[in-house]
């Protein structure tokens, strides 16, 4: 069982590495949307750091979105899709090797990258990592959850889109508990609540998101 | 071991591809799946495989049902359907080693190589799949068979896209797999001789 | 489940079961929004500090309890033909999804309304005007799903799944939005400190939420009865029915 979960993630780092222009792309689209926002509101450094969370978060929860679509697309149109829907491994177990991969390539560059884009917003240094981390625990719920709306939209007209209709909305908690965090240390408050709920948010994800993947390729590889 | 089909039918959208179809296959079994194009071949093919749920109907595994016990059915089956289900970016061999390790069969490479020269595609092992031509894209999805250890083999079109000599490796392998106790459901336009301990048809009418 | 698929009977049962009961549940629903905007607009008192301006809340409220109800009436339908595959389940679900998307635009247009008046702005980032944002989100989004997978079964099943998974989050974004709004404005401006429940009050909204309950139940039906024709068009019961129609 162990062993088809690390054949799965292999084979998608594997690929990855020999597809590097699409995590860059990930990673540029973080890059340029967190970089507009000084262009389109000032370079205020009060105002940018007070922005600064919710901008990264946001910019964050896009970067993530606009990859997602590739997480099952590709397997779809080769038809490895199918054949691992017909391995003899629970399908939850492969998904989330499948998720992980995929948070390893899109979300924790995402999150590494992210402090020195802080930089650019003029948040101090405990804002930084506390940035870091709400980053760290909350990407995971992004991933999991983002691949439930992967699943549904798989091979439907104008799936990218829809994605995004689909799973922005669901974002939503993760996005106020991970911007709040930044906030509250931001003003001299413990972000401990927040980040303990994004660790929470991941961890019902982790539980629940595969379950929810698995059940909606089945009904999108019919 | 037994493989039975209790009336299947199947719809898509609003059209009904066949009804009624029931068969029961054994080991040693050869069964043909015919009929015009939309007839409903490959619908009925995956709908064996558990890839599509029967609108009405049930497939049994040995007395069970397979939606009951889908890991031992899937351990004992093969599907090869329409596409190949490689991966572009990997190496014919990667491809093999990642179907064989989701199968849960362990195979070293001296024995995919063996399975790629048995249908004649050896040298092209440590190339992307990426550059290969249709044909021996086939050829590498259909290594797999040299590979595995299932007894029941599902496969769409096997011959389309080869050539006559890759034909014939591949009727011989499928006729090895029968006289071996296994069972194989195809659907095929080519006129190949295979020979099997029993063989059966199912014709699906528009 | 050895049932032929053209015999499989409920929606051939349920066209005509739903035709008769539409006539009553259109019936209930006008008597009881006669009723419910007679107190509310008639018997109710003008509320001293907000004036005539409060009476909002007679739509409002019920219309935000609809919402939210028609989202788990929904998601409960889709469950159920999910696990039985039974078709007509996912049809109402799909039936059900525009009175709800309605329902909660009704609730947000009157909570805008409200509280220009209220807090002067048309606008406020209220919880409870915010959650009811992200629920109009969750229906369009179920709305879109379904409209773009052309195959029904897919469409019902993939819809099915986005419910559910909609239903587990609702409680969630409910609770961060709450908070969110709690530590960003603090509780000074809330919607829940609405005027204090009179008796007469409590009695038109619930009137005024039942004539909406049973407009939605009669909507929905008659969606669900355009929604069967559609889909079992080549079915034996529909030809017969449009057969019958046209001698």
């Amino acid at each position: 069982m162990n062993n088809a979960w690390l054949t799965v993630l292999k084979r998608d780092l594997l690929l990855a590495l020999r597809r590097r222009s699409d995590v860059a792309t990930t990673l540029f689209f973080f890059l340029i949307v967190s970089s507009l926002f000084p262009l389109g509101i000032g370079p205020e450094p009060a105002v940018l750091s007070s922005i600064a969370p919710g901008v990264l978060w946001v910019a964050a929860l896009l970067a993530g979105m606009i990859s997602l679509t590739r997480l099952f697309a590709a397997d779809f149109e080769d038809g490895s899709l199918e054949q691992m829907l017909l391995a003899p491994q629970p399908l939850t177990l492969l998904v989330t090797a499948k998720v992980f991969a995929h948070w390893l390539v899109c979300g924790l560059p995402v999150v590494l990258l992210a402090p020195l884009i802080g930089l650019q917003y003029a948040l101090p240094g405990d804002a930084l990592l506390v940035l870091v981390w709400a980053l760290l625990l909350g990407t995971p719920a992004l991933s999991l959850i983002g691949a439930i709306g992967a699943a549904l939209t798989l091979g439907v007209r104008g799936s990218g889109l829809l994605v995004a209709l689909l799973v922005l909305p669901l974002y939503i908690p993760v996005l106020i508990f991970g911007a709040g965090a930044v906030a509250a240390s931001q003003n001299g408050m413990s972000a401990q609540a927040h980040l303990s709920l994004l660790a929470a948010c991941s961890l019902l994800a982790l539980v629940l998101a595969p379950m929810a993947t698995a059940a909606a390729l089945k009904v999108s590889v019919e | 071991m037994l493989l039975a089909a209790q009336g299947l039918a199947c719809l898509r959208g609003d059209r009904l591809l066949f009804k009624s179809v029931s068969f029961e296959l054994m080991a040693g079994g050869l069964l043909y799946v015919l009929g015009e194009n939309g007839s409903g071949k490959s619908s009925l093919l995956r709908l064996l495989c558990g890839l599509l749920m029967p609108e009405v109907g049930e497939v049994h595994w040995c007395g069970k049902s397979i939606k009951q016990d889908p890991e031992t059915y899937l351990s004992n089956l093969l599907y090869l359907g329409h596409l190949n289900g490689l991966k572009d970016d990997l190496t014919a061999l990667e491809n093999l080693q990642m179907s064989a390790r989701l199968a849960d069969s362990l195979v070293d490479e001296q024995k995919m190589l063996s399975a790629l020269t048995s249908i004649g595609i050896a040298r092209c092992a440590n190339l992307p799949v990426r550059v290969l031509s249709q044909g021996q894209k086939r050829r590498v999805a259909l290594a797999r068979l040299w590979l595995t250890e299932s007894k029941l083999w599902i496969l769409d079109e096997p011959f389309a896209a080869l050539d006559a000599a890759s034909i014939e490796v591949l009727a011989s392998r499928l006729n090895q797999h029968m006289s071996d106790g296994g069972m194989t459901i195809i659907t095929t336009h080519q006129d190949v001789e295979i020979s099997a301990q029993s063989t059966q048809t199912v014709r699906l009418s528009a | 489940m050895s049932i032929h698929w053209f015999k499989y009977s409920s929606p051939q049962t349920f066209y005509p079961l739903a035709g008769k009961m539409i006539p009553w549940f259109a019936w209930l629903a006008t008597i009881f929004l006669v009723a419910g905007l007679y107190i509310s607009f008639a018997i109710a008192p003008t509320d001293f500090q907000q004036g005539e301006a409060y009476r909002i809340i007679f739509v409002h409220v019920p219309a935000a309890w609809m919402s939210m109800v028609i989202y788990i009436v929904m998601a409960a339908w889709a469950a159920l033909g999910l696990a039985l595959n039974a078709r007509l389940s996912a049809m109402m679900a799909q039936a059900l999804a525009p009175t709800g998307a309605i329902f909660t635009l009704l609730a947000l247009v009157t909570g805008s309304l409200w509280g220009k008046p209220m807090w002067g702005a048309w606008w406020v980032w209220d919880a409870r005007l915010t959650s009811e944002l992200i629920l109009l989100f969750l229906y369009l989004g179920f709305i879109a799903l379904q409209s773009s997978i052309d195959d029904p079964r897919r469409a019902d099943r993939a819809g099915a799944l986005l419910a559910l998974v909609g239903v587990v989050n609702v409680p969630i974004i409910y609770f961060s939005v709450k908070w969110w709004n709690t530590l960003h404005q603090g509780s000074s401006i809330n919607m829940g400190a609405a005027p204090k429940m009179a008796m007469t009050m409590l009695t038109g909204m619930l009137l005024m939420a039942l004539a909406f309950w049973m407009y939605t139940i009669a909507v929905a039906l008659m969606r669900v009865r355009c929604i069967m024709l559609e889909r079992e068009r080549s079915s034996d019961w529909v030809k017969a029915l449009s057969v019958g129609v046209k001698s």
